[in-house]
């Protein structure tokens, strides 16, 4: 069945869109992210996945500059985002970020939400803005709630919002951090399914979650991250049924009873 | 009991005056209050060096001492030293060093409920740092600034009545006057509570009714 990576490959675009070179990451003196390489192209879906605390969150929040970072280089559709000048606002429009907390604006509507970053940040014209976000809002289900304030939603619809929102900046890279773990179960599918149907139109995503038959489904690659260090990357149905490390494979081994 | 009705007829004009004149006062006051406020929040809640030693030396002394001593000090002190300030300014002064205090520690402390997450939020769609401020924090702060900054402003409207140690013709210098030579008392007292609450019932519920409407802060997010 060795074909099925093959096609997998082949159908992405192999134009590499973000590269992570020798990137170290310390918060005073301890390293939480050491040495780190990986490159994503163009539609590909990584799933990182790794133990609490062994750097995940960080590893995403560096790439959008939330973080400083303390050693290496990420290099954005060519450009560093190190070295020399780097307007951290003309980047973050093209990387957009989904929060575990959701952490939509509390005194927005919906669609104020939704319409800020493209209307104040990118300066486009309103009534175009305005038709996209009910598009998408309309994509996730939710066409009716525009003018609700995020305190009236369900987690489940707060999250769907929250992924309008950084889709409406027609971002290049989408990077989900655990937007599921703060769901109520009954809630966790209807914001999967519309992050598989993102990977399925192709938008090139890093996801952190902890979902692992989500991961399995959608990602093109695992990345197995333990203690700072990616340990393995592998296509998932070989890291799920045969992990090259002895760490992986305790990390899978907790999931099951 | 019987009420001079003659004698409150006749001071109405006498109190419709001084009324403006606290009313006056406290605007003043609590205007300049809130732009005190307002930059010493800032500046705490930027961490501006210098300028934040000052702004806690400040709130410090302000927060310690009585306002009637402030005033004593603004009227009488400063005059030794050359330098005279008419009552009226001498009261404004007063209320808002008090004021400029107690507003800088409401907004600060909206300021700090703002949580990290959602200006890393902001940050993520790109915000620059003037819009964040005016599209995330301002409002949020602003939102649970609100019930103490309401509270100060009746605060500092009812410290007005202190500012008559220095002279200034509001409601509680025209009652102790009419008092001393009219001895109608009760009738006098009556008239100053009446004045006191005319001004501030209806400020009371204006500013309950801006609370309510910025008051979603509170659901969380
Ligand atoms: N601001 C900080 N200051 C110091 N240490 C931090 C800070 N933020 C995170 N850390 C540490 O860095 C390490 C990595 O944290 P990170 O949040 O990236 O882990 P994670 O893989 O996302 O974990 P989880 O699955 O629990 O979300 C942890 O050991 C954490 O304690
Ligand atoms: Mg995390």
């Amino acid at each position: 069945m060795e074909w099925i990576g093959v096609l997998i490959v082949n159908k992405k675009d192999s134009r590499v869109l973000l590269e992570i070179k020798n990137l170290y990451k310390k918060y005073g003196e301890t390293t939480v992210l050491d040495n780190i390489n990986l490159s994503i192209s163009k539609g590909e879906v990584i799933v990182i996945l790794g133990p609490s605390g062994c750097g995940k969150s960080t590893l995403l929040r560096c790439l959008n500059g939330l973080e400083k970072i303390q050693g290496g280089d990420i290099i954005f559709r060519d450009k560093s985002l190190v070295n020399g000048d780097v307007n951290w606002q003309e980047v973050r429009q093209q990387i957009g970020m989904v929060f575990q907390n959701y952490e939509l604006f509390p005194h927005m509507t919906v669609i104020e939400n939704i319409i800020l970053g493209p209307v104040k940040v990118q300066k486009r014209d309103k009534k175009e803005v305005m038709e996209q976000a009910r598009q998408l809002l309309d994509r996730v289900g939710l066409l009716d709630r525009e003018n609700s304030y995020p305190r009236q939603l369900s987690g489940g619809q707060k999250q769907r919002v929250a992924i309008v929102r950084a889709l409406c900046m027609n971002p290049e890279i989408m990077l989900f951090d655990e937007v599921t773990a703060a769901l109520d179960p009954e809630m966790v599918r209807e914001v999967l399914d519309v992050m598989l149907g993102l990977a399925k139109q192709g938008m090139t995503m890093i996801v952190v979650t902890h979902e692992l038959s989500f991961a399995r489904a959608v990602a093109d690659r695992i990345v197995f991250i333990d203690k700072g260090r990616i340990c393995e990357i592998t296509e998932p149905r070989e890291f799920f049924t045969k992990p090259k490390t002895e760490r992986a494979r305790h990390f899978l081994n907790r999931f099951q009873y | 009991m019987n009420l001079n009705w003659q004698f409150i007829i006749d001071s109405l004009p006498l109190y419709r005056q001084a009324a403006w004149a606290t009313l006056k006062l406290g605007f003043w006051g609590i205007l300049i209050s809130l732009v005190i406020g307002l930059i010493c929040s800032i500046a705490l809640y930027l961490k501006l060096k210098g300028l934040k030693t000052i702004v806690k030396i400040y709130i410090e002394l302000s927060r310690n001492t009585p306002l009637l001593i402030q005033l004593f000090f603004l009227y009488f002190g400063l005059t030794k030293l050359g330098i005279t300030l008419s009552e009226n300014t001498c009261a404004i002064i007063g209320l808002s060093f008090l004021g400029g205090s107690y507003m800088a520690e409401a907004f600060r402390s909206g300021l700090e409920a703002v949580s990290r997450s959602q200006i890393e939020s902001g940050l993520s769609i790109g915000l620059s740092q003037a819009q964040l401020v005016r599209y995330v924090i301002f409002p949020q702060a602003f939102s649970v600034s609100m019930p103490s900054v309401a509270a100060n402003c009746i605060f500092l409207l009812k410290e007005t009545s202190i500012v008559g140690a220095i002279a200034v013709v509001d409601l509680m210098n025209v009652t102790k006057d009419l008092i001393g030579m009219y001895y109608q008392t009760f009738e006098s007292l009556l008239m100053l509570v009446a004045a006191y609450l005319i001004i501030i019932l209806p400020l009371s519920m204006l500013l309950t009714w801006l609370e309510r409407r910025v008051r979603y802060a509170e659901f969380g997010n």
